[in-house]
């Protein structure tokens, strides 16, 4: 009887312990930290401008697949994936896939400069004080986020693209 | 197995494992006549953990249960704790470096490994939390499998000891005596005086003082734990935030980790000096060896609570809360927060103003002030001059590739690809324009972009905290300081007195603090007459 006693106490004492660090554990290597947006979540809703001043919502895209992918004209490996970026744009447009490149706060002419001169044609959306990029918990660029047509988040990568890769990812988020 | 007990001759039943009957004190193992000292440790009383071993949860039981494991616990924690220190910790390198590529170019190779192994964030590597997890288990375990037969033995001894238990006592004495009772009854006042309990059973005594000291470590232990627990809680959410905060005059931001409820915005940033001509402060000023000293660092700051939701993008809607001076020691605070003042950066560029003026007469055709954070993309000028904005690079550098380029998005060194339109050039001439640089990359101009000055903003670097576990810290801190206090400041001491015939016999036990059992001992028995009784350890 004593014995038995004893045996459930230990048990109870070393799952407490167990269950209590595991929580932390939880928490602190796995668990969503609250604000980073990932493969799985409902993509966060959101309202840019973009280059020419005209509100861009995402939720309005709901039906379509969106390439959100989050810049800077300061960031090499950004501006390396850009080009293969605009030229799957063209082809992945009229089959219902929209890019979506969020300028990560900087001067709207600095952007603006940097699109014209890379002949971008894909909305390039100004997230003024990094409102939109911290809400989506992004931190190191280039990062994307592929968006199926019902708002879902499929895959978030913090890569840099290249043309074979934009296109599978392109088609995967085909609706 | 489960009458693996041990019956004494006194009757009564002790756990399999004891050493010394916690009844009457009869050696139980090992040869009886023995001289040697007997080990008083833990009261002789069996350590449970050793004893069984029988499921898987026993045997996790017993290994933290083992002080040896405990020990190594610790120097494990220790070792790794010193070897974080050889670099600095992840939150110390500069800001905009990458972890992974910084420690092996600053250090190389121990550098990487550092970095490999979770150094480089200590507290929050996945091995450190497991050790410190592992000391809370070995602290629970171990403490109750002493705790629990130390307080039975305690509880349960009987006022007349075992003779060779006696005998086997550090201080052991033999007194002949005549007659009966004065020494007894005079032996009992004199312990009383010295603050002892003292039982009498059959003419024999036992005296006993401070009994609590021995929970001492124990309490200690509770203490350590609620501890621990205190910085678990850090980890849980809402408990603990620690984000920094750099704000820049004039600019409403959004306060990290206050879940997108309040926005700061900062009025101005001051920093005072002492002045150096003030005869009240003068000498110390000198005395410094400092140019200046500074006496004030101050945010102007204004609280705004957000209303209603708010699609991320969008301007919120604000609503003001309060005003406050941040000073250093004297934070805003609001709900559980608390905002720091704890740096600063003086004279960040905000804007450029320049002229433009004719090469050859030096004529000005009209001023433009260029917002480093949002130029235009035209600035009007004199009747037909104007300035159109051809390109901006906020921290300029040539790529590899040779092209213009900006390394970050921080105005650091502005450079403006500008295009000047007159009348006597409609086309415009363009010009390139950084601080102290004026070039000309398409063939000489008549016109040129002349400086003027720039328009600076201070920041303001805070720090957002709120710790709902402070009070938890603090308790398990208070209780491991009486532990330590309740186990340091008082020895548990114990006094045997048994009448055999003409003789009385003394025995005596203490803790800790052997001499001051000693002094007492010496006391006594030059108050009662009785012999001092013999240190048995030194007789060799």
């Amino acid at each position: 009887m004593k014995k038995k006693n004893r045996l459930v106490v230990r048990t109870v004492i070393l799952a407490a312990v167990l269950l209590a660090v595991g929580y932390t554990f939880y928490t602190n290597f796995f668990a969503n930290d609250s604000g980073v947006v990932q493969a799985g979540d409902k993509a966060p809703n959101f309202i840019l401008t973009d280059l020419e001043g005209n509100e861009v919502e995402l939720k309005d895209y709901r039906g379509k697949g969106v390439f959100l992918n989050f810049w800077a004209t300061y960031c090499e490996p950004c501006k390396d994936e850009m080009p293969a970026m605009d030229k799957k744009y063209k082809e992945y447009k009229e089959k219902g896939v929209e890019i979506l490149a969020v300028n990560v706060s900087e001067p709207k002419l600095t952007a603006k400069s940097f699109a014209d001169r890379y002949k971008l044609s894909f909305p390039v959306l100004l997230d003024k004080g990094n409102d939109v990029t911290n809400h989506y918990g992004v931190g190191p660029i280039p990062v994307t986020f592929l968006i199926d047509k019902d708002g879902k988040v499929i895959q978030k990568t913090e890569a840099s693209l290249s043309e074979e890769v934009i296109d599978e990812y392109m088609k995967r988020i085909q609706p | 197995m489960s009458n693996k007990t041990i019956t004494c001759e006194c009757g009564h039943v002790n756990p399999y494992g004891t050493e010394i009957c916690e009844a009457c004190g009869k050696p139980l193992q090992g040869d009886l006549e023995s001289k040697k000292l007997l080990n008083m440790r833990y009261e002789g009383s069996a350590r449970r953990s050793q004893t069984y071993k029988t499921t898987i949860i026993d045997k996790v039981w017993n290994f933290f249960s083992s002080v040896k494991v405990g020990i190594w616990i610790i120097v494990l924690l220790l070792v790794s704790s010193a070897i974080g220190t050889i670099f600095p910790q992840e939150m110390y390198i500069p800001p905009l470096s990458e972890p992974s590529e910084y420690y092996r170019e600053q250090y190389g190779i121990p550098g990487q490994l550092f970095y490999d192994l979770g150094f480089h964030n200590l507290y929050g590597s996945w091995w450190y939390m497991l050790l410190i997890a592992a000391l809370g288990l070995s602290l629970i375990v171990a403490s109750l499998d002493r705790f629990v037969p130390l307080y039975r033995s305690l509880k349960k001894q009987r006022t007349i000891r075992h003779e060779s238990f006696m005998k086997r006592q550090k201080y052991f004495g033999i007194t002949k005596v005549e007659g009966e009772n004065p020494t007894l009854s005079k032996l009992k006042e004199v312990l009383r005086k010295k603050k002892y309990h003292v039982k009498e059973e059959d003419g024999h005594l036992f005296a006993e003082k401070n009994r609590f000291s021995r929970w001492g470590p124990y309490v200690n232990h509770i203490g350590l734990i609620i501890f621990l627990i205190g910085g678990m809680l850090r980890f849980f959410p809402g408990m603990y935030v620690d984000e920094v905060l750099w704000i820049k005059e004039d600019e409403t931001k959004k306060i990290k980790g206050t879940e997108e409820a309040y926005y700061l915005k900062s009025d101005g940033f001051i920093l005072e000096t002492y002045d150096n001509n003030d005869e009240k402060f003068k000498d110390a000023i000198e005395q410094s060896g400092q140019e200046v000293v500074a006496k004030n660092y101050q945010t102007d700051a204004v609280l705004y609570k957000q209303v209603g939701d708010r699609i991320p993008g969008t301007e919120p809607e604000l609503e003001k809360v309060k005003e406050h001076p941040i000073q250093v020691n004297k934070p805003l605070k609001f709900d559980d927060y608390a905002i720091y003042q704890v740096d600063y950066k003086l004279n960040e560029l905000q804007s450029m103003t320049f002229t433009m003026d004719k090469k050859d007469s030096g004529e000005s055709f009209g001023e433009l002030t260029i917002d480093l954070y949002n130029p235009k993309d035209e600035y009007k000028l004199d009747e037909g001059y104007r300035v159109e904005v051809m390109d901006y690079f906020p921290d300029f550098e040539f790529n590899d590739k040779g092209e213009p380029t900006t390394k970050s998005k921080i105005p650091n060194n502005p450079a403006f690809i500008l295009r000047m339109i007159s009348p006597d050039h409609p086309d415009g001439e363009v010009a390139f324009v950084a601080i102290r640089k004026n070039l000309e990359p398409l063939g000489e101009n008549d016109y040129k972009m002349s400086f003027q000055n720039v328009d600076t903003k201070n920041v303001s670097g805070l720090v957002v905290r709120k710790d709902n576990t402070l009070w938890i810290l603090g308790i398990g801190g208070a209780i491991f300081m009486i532990g330590v206090i309740q186990g340091m400041y008082w020895n548990h001491r114990r006094i045997w007195i048994r009448r055999k015939e003409d003789e009385v016999w003394l025995a005596s036990h203490t803790n800790k603090n052997w001499y001051g059992l000693k002094r007492e001992l010496e006391t006594i028995t030059e108050k009662t007459g009785i012999d001092m009784p013999q240190d048995q350890s030194e007789q060799k």
